[in-house]
């Protein structure tokens, strides 16, 4: 209990973290210093302290978007084990239940985007729920892979000890779906190459653009889901490559997070060398990683 | 028939009353007989001589390196040419603002820059009086019926910090019918202001009617001066105008690149071409001592000289600065994830260029011909070995493309004039202007050709000075670019063509 205790404090305080590495690790390829490492943080405490604008448009909705979005992916972070110890909350099934909080979360930041009645927010969302669409099959593919593999239903056994048999058994089906995953993981994340977290070119946008009404500690909540929503991706990408069984539950923390530490590099350097991809053009990247896990199941079940 | 057109040579001047007067329809005719040719118009305004309004075209013929004056008495109205020659509908809507001379016909009868009425009294050719505040409000949108069509408005006030302009998209999900782009918001009224001079601030005046092309206009003005004065530069002064115009033309295409990278999110280019560009600035700093060359160029020559040492320095780093530029932009020129967002995107045909007059790269990358300093030269460009630069393709990679390949040429050309800079003064005397003569004088700047058409009065000051940037063209070009792609694309299309808001606005 303590260590899974512990496990929670990480995932409520790293996220941000997770963002300063892939920041550094750009700059620095762009031959830059880059901000401090701990920049996300900064930005997060100086938005807590600023007041918020609200339009006269606006209902309650556009203010329940950002605590619901925040509250539910940090529910949904309660069902994943980020090492050995085994997660806060886990039944038989709870992966749907997974995938739908981070639904809920998008339902809710998409209708507070709808709530401004403004063009460019109305266009992120639609954007965003359309890549979505797109996004969650493939997401859902690779737990039901995960699920076959490992004979489990609930997303701590899927990412537990079951896993390393699963390994030597099925790794091709595995290798796939953990490739799948992390290109769910981008686009979800509005990370290049779907989405750029720095443009400012509204018209390109798609995740930022529905949050451009949002201000003071609605943005803050608004950031910080969004890094918690990174960290719970990255989470899943790592558990399922770092699949081996450890003996001390210490040492699978660790080894998780020099993993997430990976995966941060991993994305900032996928950041630094690749242009975005035309809009028209991310269905197609999705639908890829769709085709990747069907790919895996088809492995699985022959 | 060429009797009724004169024919003079860039920046000579020419006694104004030597202009041939024909009838409107003789001029209308003539105008259309050349753009129908392939040829086009660099200049059609009007200028008030003994109280009357003369349009007055300047028709370049690029084969021959010559400009074709004519001018035409006209009252209040006169039929638009613009159905025939769309190249002159803004120059239509201009006259109409500016001295209420109504096209009758013309299918896009809508105010330019929202400015007051240069010469005449009255309403202008929009039923307006004094000044106005509807900008952008009481402007007649072009708009779309349908359940589905949405409009989606952005500006003038952006993100960035960039010049106001706003635009307004006919938008069915992603795709775009149409785009209409209003501007107006910087006008600060030059033209006007330059009546009466020249004074001792008309050079820093020109300076900032676009702070980007500083030396072109500098450059454009100082060689109508010289004409109009009658004087001939030292070829040293006009050694170092070409370097401090070419090094213009690399920091901002070496910028654009840069800029072009930043919006497809290719960080390699993005950054280094950003650092890079500063180079070519500091270069120009280093002659004049103004990162954008303000201050370098006046009627007469150059303010300050360069000593041979540090000339020669000076191309060492330029050579040394372009090399990395290849380094940095043949990334992005090579990277498959940047050429699938830059290929095929934002094409403007070449038939459609023609038909505009795009001018500068967005002409070039189309597959026109369109260079002053090959088709209308002034030393040392007429003795240089500078190739013009063209492409078919007309989308928003061919742009880039042109501009990395013009860049390598204006390098190797910038290198070449400081290893061999003539001896001898930098400034020759300037006299006043003299009285009752007209000089139009062209320079290709970096975005393309720059037309000052300056007329002196009886006292021999500034009558009407007539600015036009190569912006008042390449705008419509954009706005068609963008029909039937997606709106996402257009802030890259956008900064493809990266034109002037304050040259527009003058």
């Amino acid at each position: 209990m303590l260590l899974s205790a512990i496990q929670l404090l990480l995932f409520l305080s790293l996220p941000p973290f997770l963002l300063g590495v892939i920041n550094r690790v750009k700059a620095r390829v762009a031959g830059r210093t880059g901000q401090p490492l701990l920049q996300p943080y900064f930005d997060l405490w100086r938005l807590l302290h600023k007041g918020a604008v609200y339009s006269t448009t606006t209902t309650w909705v556009f203010r329940a978007g950002p605590v619901v979005g925040l509250a539910a992916v940090a529910t949904a972070g309660l069902l994943l084990s980020f090492g050995g110890a085994p997660a806060m909350l886990s039944f038989s099934g709870d992966f749907v239940l997974f995938a739908y909080l981070l639904g809920l979360a998008r339902f809710f930041t998409a209708l507070a985007a709808l709530d401004t009645g403004s063009a460019f927010e109305g266009m992120g969302a639609a954007r965003e729920v359309s890549f979505a669409s797109l996004a969650e099959p493939a997401l859902f593919l690779c737990l039901v892979v995960l699920a076959r593999a490992t004979g489990a239903l609930s997303l701590s056994q899927m990412l537990g000890e079951g896993l390393g048999s699963a390994w030597s058994t099925s790794g091709p089906a595995l290798l796939l779906t953990a490739l799948a995953l992390f290109v769910v993981a981008l686009a979800e994340n509005a990370r290049i190459p779907v989405d750029d977290p720095n443009t400012h070119l509204e018209l390109t946008m798609i995740h930022e653009v529905m949050v451009l009404d949002h201000s003071g500690p609605d943005f803050a909540f608004i950031l910080y889901g969004a890094a918690l929503k990174l960290f719970l991706f990255g989470a899943l990408v790592v558990r399922l490559a770092l699949g081996f069984h450890f003996d001390s539950p210490w040492a699978a923390l660790l080894a998780f997070l020099g993993g997430m530490l990976v995966f941060a590099v991993v994305v900032g350097t996928v950041e630094s060398v690749m242009a975005r991809l035309r809009l028209s053009r991310v269905p197609q990247m999705l639908v890829g990683a769709s085709v990747l896990s069907v790919f895996a199941l088809v492995l699985l079940l022959r | 028939m060429s009797s009724r057109i004169l024919q003079v040579k860039n920046g000579e001047a020419v006694e104004a009353r030597a202009v041939p007067r024909l009838s409107v329809d003789d001029l209308q005719g003539l105008v259309a007989d050349v753009v129908t040719a392939g040829g086009r118009v660099a200049a059609l305004y009007g200028r008030e001589e003994a109280g009357e309004l003369l349009v007055t075209a300047v028709l370049p013929n690029d084969r021959e390196g010559t400009l074709g004056l004519l001018s035409a008495p006209v009252t209040k109205e006169w039929p638009s040419l613009a159905p025939e020659c769309p190249a002159v509908q803004l120059f239509e809507r201009e006259l109409a603002e500016q001295y209420g001379v109504v096209p009758r016909g013309h299918p896009w009868p809508k105010p330019v820059r929202f400015e007051h009425r240069l010469g005449g009294a009255g309403p202008d050719a929009f039923g307006r009086e004094g000044p106005r505040a509807d900008i952008p409000g009481g402007y007649p949108f072009f708009a779309m019926e349908g359940e589905e069509v949405h409009e989606v408005a952005v500006g003038p006030v952006h993100a960035g910090i960039i010049e106001p302009g706003h635009f307004r998209f006919q938008c069915h999900g992603e795709h775009v019918f149409h785009l209409e782009i209003v501007l107006g918001y910087q006008h600060r009224g030059a033209e006007g202001m330059l009546v009466g001079g020249p004074t001792a601030r008309t050079v820093s005046l020109l300076e900032s009617v676009a702070g980007d092309t500083a030396v072109g206009n500098a450059l454009c003005h100082a060689r109508a001066m010289e004409g109009l004065a009658g004087v001939e530069v030292p070829p040293r002064a006009a050694a170092l105008r070409a370097v401090a115009l070419e090094l213009e033309r690399l920091a901002n295409h070496v910028g654009d690149l840069g800029a072009l990278a930043t919006d497809i999110g290719f960080l390699p280019t993005a950054s280094y071409c950003g650092a890079l560009r500063a180079d070519f600035l500091n270069a120009l700093a280093e002659i004049c001592g103004n990162r954008f060359g303000r201050g370098l160029v006046v009627p007469g020559g150059v303010r300050f000289d360069l000593p041979s040492d540090a000339a020669a320095r000076l191309a060492g780093r330029m050579e040394e600065a372009f090399s990395r530029v290849e380094d940095a932009a043949g990334l992005f020129f090579d990277s498959p994830s940047s050429r699938n967002r830059v290929d095929g995107t934002g094409v403007v045909p070449k038939e459609t260029a023609q038909a505009l007059g795009l001018l500068g790269p967005a002409g070039r990358a189309s597959g026109l011909q369109v260079d002053a300093r090959k088709t209308h030269p002034f030393e040392p460009y007429s003795s240089a070995t500078l190739p013009m630069v063209t492409l078919e393709a007309g989308d928003v990679h061919a742009r880039a493309r042109i501009r990395f390949d013009e860049a390598r040429a204006s390098a190797a050309f910038v290198v070449q004039v400081l290893r061999q800079l003539p001896e001898g003064p930098v400034r020759a005397p300037c006299p006043a202007p003299r009285p009752g003569r007209l000089a139009v004088s062209l320079v290709e700047g970096w975005r393309g050709e720059l037309v000052h058409a300056v007329t002196t009065g009886a006292d021999g000051r500034f009558a009407r000075y007539k600015l036009k940037d190569p912006s008042f063209h390449n705008w419509m070009g954009l706005q068609l670019a963008l029909r039937g792609e997606q709106i996402s694309d257009f802030p890259l299309c956008n900064k493809s063509f990266n034109l002037s808001y304050c040259g527009y606005d003058l």
